[in-house]
């Protein structure tokens, strides 16, 4: 059996948190970095059995990866197995021709800005600290380092923005040329102080930003994008820009999760590390696996995941390693609906959602589970 | 106890008039209930008829007084009881005729009257609530005077409340209403006037004796059905169950059957002895034909067996009940119910949920058609699902209706009788200032809510009551309401063709509103047949997607969407699009919104 080909370095540090984050994040800490990255080598080193003698991919993600102290990332990435594909997630402002250079120096083949929005009063809303032209700056710094694969992270529905806001922050992304982008509504999740403040206008806003998800793939397609994911797009050429890493889970591949709040699929168990920081630096320090939680993934459950992952994506499912997972009758249903599409070619029946399918994506999918 | 020394009697009123007050009086005075015992309207047995004070069930209850022994029979005080106050009153030679002396005569007063002097009985006029400082006694002597063509005088003035006139009350009953006139050697029959089920016991039959005697263990025989048991128990109601060896002519009480199978003993029908059985049965009852029908579902399908259950319990009780299983595409397995009225329909909800934890759904309420096709086929709809859409002709049933007002609301009820559908008949002064209208009026017209309405526009004042008074062809059509193309078996309806159009109208902008929005666009429209009279569209959704989903979201987005397929589950599936459960209520309930706006 081969090992796993995926693995998640998770860099919690942050200059600060903002309002509409969920992830993992510990800010500021300068002087833990160094004592995190040594956990999490040694963590890795834990694990090392069942990653594969060859990886595909490698992403560091945040946190701010790249607001880890700068020796101890160097550390890092020097500590890492070598790997095809190794994202790093960037902060704007942080990035430097320096920065650049290390990651470079890492191995490290690609960079996902978060760039979030072009409109200042917009990244004021979201607590950014960029500003639109440290996102040029970032990615002509990264060009100039030779980073030929920069992907730029975009949130739309963003309290406040209009549908000029929104083609304007598209045509702005357009213009740097990114070989990827990401494109996310915001979520503003209930309780949050982000949802506090700007919910109400969220709600009053809810109808006119209904469109925005077409307009965003509609600009980003007609702009030579290959709308391969949910909200996930590449240039469409020769080469394959794809998110490989990312890829990973979206094709129901085992990965293997490392630092505080990180989460492993491996043979059937899913391993979520405890997320308090002071327990992982301690028992890692210890020699012990980090605190974490443990959720078996059963046959059905996996088939589930892999219906659900899958029809993210712009290509076909193949429709016997979901079986279980699939509603018959749903099934004809939303085909009969124009939602889902049934193909079928040397290995069986295949499906996958059809453009007006993948806008509902979410509804589509619980009805067709089983 | 030899007959001259028996009355049976009941007390009939308006709703309100203050009937069980009065009964709850005689217990006391006669002493069959302890002051302490008392509580608030005991012969209202049944928790909802003491909270809405009102009753439904007759029951019989066995007093002393002055040497006689007193059967009172208490009888519902609504419109739509009619029928089981004639039942109540075929099991007496009496009734005593309570007025709200503050009030007068109302409609269900002139209503119960003519049963009572239709059933031969002897009346005993009351003026009631004198106490009270808005009484009008001497007025509501004389319209009792006027009603009955009695001298006023000899109208009794009580207090039912004080107590006040009470003891006169049962003076008159033994010197004015006649004993009972059985044959006491005859082979025994006794008329079953009400029935109840005992979880334990079975079905218990309250019996009035006509010929001969009854004992314990005695071999019955049911005579129309043919059901044979032994008398287990003979008692009294005194007012709670006490056993006695026999029952004679012209007693009343019940009998414990044993009988576990409740359609097996009907009311109506005539008791008599296997030893020594009687030739001809009593004159039973007719069947009375329920005129208002809505199709009861449960909101979990499991719950139709228990539904079931729950309908055959309560038809025990309450013979003018019917139900008939059906099937609706939209609310899947369930009945489809006959009622005598709205009030009933209610009060028959009400019981399914309360007694029996029932969670109901239930549709509009309609009237029975007779219906004729083209083919000269004569059909009787009660669902308007069934209506079949080639029609020769459609009747409808129409009800003679008085209402009684002041004055100055006879505009008011007229406009509404207007509205209605309704023809004027005639019109007459009771008093210098109430009034009694006439008017006949298709039945409906006033299932819905004729009677809140008729309420409000008069300030309360108005009283109402109606007797069937057959069928007559109406220019009736049917509405179907479809959802995406497909008919929503549960919302057709019937309607006059004038009110057709606005009625699909709000159907379909209520459907719009109350349905969620699908990830298709989903007509909603009111047709006439093929031809489409009203259309809304509820437009799809534009975006349902988790935005983001990595390795660390998957557990997370993927309980998300099974709980989002679990919700789905609950919803009704017309077609291809989902329809919540509320949405259909929320329609149902349309006319009440509409009109109380």
């Amino acid at each position: 059996m081969s090992g796993v080909r995926h693995l998640y370095v998770h860099l919690p540090f942050c200059a600060h948190r903002c309002g509409y984050c969920d992830f993992v994040t510990v800010v500021g800490r300068g002087d833990q970095h160094g004592a995190y990255v040594g956990a999490v080598l040694a963590e890795l080193e834990l694990h090392r059995d069942v990653l594969d003698e060859r990886l595909d991919t490698i992403f560091l993600g945040g946190g701010t990866p790249t607001f880890t102290e700068p020796d101890a990332l160097a550390r890092l990435l020097a500590g890492l197995p070598a790997a095809e594909e190794i994202t790093a997630e960037a902060n704007p402002e942080t990035v430097t021709a320096e920065l650049a250079e290390r990651l470079r120096a890492g191995g490290v083949t690609r960079v996902s800005l978060g760039a979030q929005s072009f409109e200042p009063r917009l990244l004021d809303v979201l607590e950014r600290s960029a500003s639109p032209d440290d996102v040029r700056r970032a990615v002509s710094t990264l060009r100039a380092a030779g980073v030929d694969n920069v992907s730029l992270d975009l949130v739309y529905g963003i309290p406040g923005q209009s549908v000029v806001d929104l083609e304007s922050d598209l045509a702005e992304a357009l213009a740097l040329g990114p070989e990827h982008l990401s494109c996310y509504e915001l979520e503003a999740k209930p309780g949050t102080r982000f949802t506090r403040a700007h919910g109400a206008e969220l709600d009053r806003q809810a109808d006119a930003m209904e469109g925005y998800f077409e307009r965003v793939v509609e600009t980003l397609t007609g702009a030579g994008y290959r709308w391969y994911e949910t909200a996930n797009f590449c240039r469409d050429g020769e080469r394959d820009l794809r998110a490989k890493h990312n890829l990973g889970y979206w094709r129901g591949r085992d990965y293997l999760g490392i630092g505080i709040g990180a989460v492993s699929t491996v043979s059937g168990l899913r391993r979520r590390n405890l997320p308090a920081l002071p327990r992982y630096l301690a028992a890692l320090a210890a020699g012990e696996e980090p605190p974490c939680e443990l959720e078996p993934i059963d046959v059905e459950t996996r088939a589930r995941e892999v219906l659900m992952l899958g029809l993210r994506l712009d290509e076909p499912l193949v429709l016997s390693d979901v079986t279980d997972a699939v509603d018959e009758e749903e099934l004809e249903r939303l085909v009969a609906l124009g939602l889902v599409e049934l193909t079928a070619n040397g290995r069986g029946p295949e499906l996958r959602l059809t453009d007006r399918g993948r806008y509902l994506g979410g509804a589509v999918t619980a009805q067709l589970m089983a | 106890m030899e007959q001259d020394r028996i009355r049976n009697f009941a007390i009939i009123a308006h709703i309100d008039h203050g009937k069980s007050t009065l009964a709850d009086r005689i217990l006391e005075l006669t002493g069959a209930v302890s002051e302490r015992e008392m509580r608030e309207q005991l012969l209202d047995s049944m928790e909802l008829e003491r909270e809405r004070g009102i009753t439904i069930k007759a029951q019989a209850v066995r007093v002393a007084w002055k040497g006689h022994q007193l059967n009172l029979i208490d009888t519902p005080g609504h419109v739509d009881f009619t029928y089981e106050v004639s039942r109540s009153l075929q099991a007496c030679e009496g009734a005593l005729l309570v007025v709200d002396a503050a009030q007068g005569i109302e409609a269900q007063t002139l209503a119960n009257a003519y049963l009572a002097i239709d059933g031969g009985l002897e009346i005993v006029p009351a003026a009631n609530k004198i106490d009270l400082p808005q009484a009008d006694p001497d007025g509501a002597a004389r319209e009792l005077g006027d009603l009955l063509g009695e001298e006023p005088e000899r109208v009794l003035r009580i207090s039912a409340k004080t107590g006040i006139g009470v003891p006169d009350v049962l003076d008159a009953i033994v010197e004015r209403i006649p004993p009972p006139q059985g044959e006491r050697d005859a082979p025994a029959r006794a008329l079953v006037f009400d029935s109840s089920y005992d979880q334990y016991r079975g079905v218990v039959a309250f019996v009035r004796v006509v010929d001969g005697s009854f004992s314990t263990r005695e071999p019955l025989r049911a005579m129309a059905q043919g059901t044979e048991f032994d008398a287990e128990e003979i008692g009294v109601m005194s007012p709670a169950r006490t056993p006695v060896e026999s029952l004679s002519a012209g007693e009343v009480g019940y009998v414990v059957t044993g009988l576990k199978d409740v359609s097996r003993l009907r009311v109506g029908d005539t008791l008599t002895s296997r030893r020594r059985p009687a030739r001809e049965p009593l004159p039973g009852y007719q069947d009375v034909k329920p005129m208002v029908f809505a199709g009861i579902f449960p909101t979990d399908s499991d719950d139709y067996p228990e539904l079931r259950d729950a309908l055959e319990r309560l038809k025990l009780n309450d013979a003018s009940l019917s139900y008939e299983p059906e099937t609706s595409q939209a609310l899947g397995f369930g009945f489809r119910c006959g009622f005598l009225g709205l009030l009933h329909m209610e009060i028959v909800r009400e019981r399914l949920e309360r007694e029996f934890d029932l969670d109901l759904l239930i549709t509009a309420p309609n009237v029975a058609y007779r219906a004729t096709t083209r083919t000269g086929e004569a059909v009787e709809v009660h669902n308007p699902a069934e209506m079949p859409r080639e029609l020769e002709q459609v009747e409808e049933p129409y009800v003679k209706a008085s209402v009684i007002v002041p004055k100055q609301y006879v505009g008011a009820v007229m406009e509404l009788a207007n509205e209605r559908r309704g023809t004027f008949d005639h019109m007459e002064y009771l008093s210098e200032d109430r009034v009694l209208l006439l008017y006949e009026l298709p039945l409906g017209e006033i299932v819905l809510d004729f009677y809140d309405q008729l309420k409000s526009r008069t300030r309360g004042y108005a009283s109402f009551d109606y007797d069937l008074a057959g069928f007559r062809p109406g220019d009736l059509t049917r509405v179907d309401i479809l959802v995406a193309g497909e008919q929503v078996d549960a919302l057709s309806l019937i309607i006059h063709r004038d009110a057709a159009y606005d009625r699909g109208r709000q159907l379909v902008e209520r459907l719009r509103e109350e349905i969620p929005r699908q990830m298709i666009d989903v007509p909603v429209q009111a047709a006439i047949g093929s031809r489409v009279i009203a259309r809304e569209t509820i437009k799809a959704r534009r975006k349902d997607v988790l935005a983001k989903c990595y390795g660390g979201d998957i557990t997370r987005k993927r309980k998300l969407l099974e709980k989002q397929k679990k919700g789905k589950k609950r919803m009704k599936q017309v077609g291809s699009v989902e329809v919540p459960q509320e949405a259909f209520l929320a329609v149902l309930n349309l006319d009440s919104d509409r009109k109380r706006s």
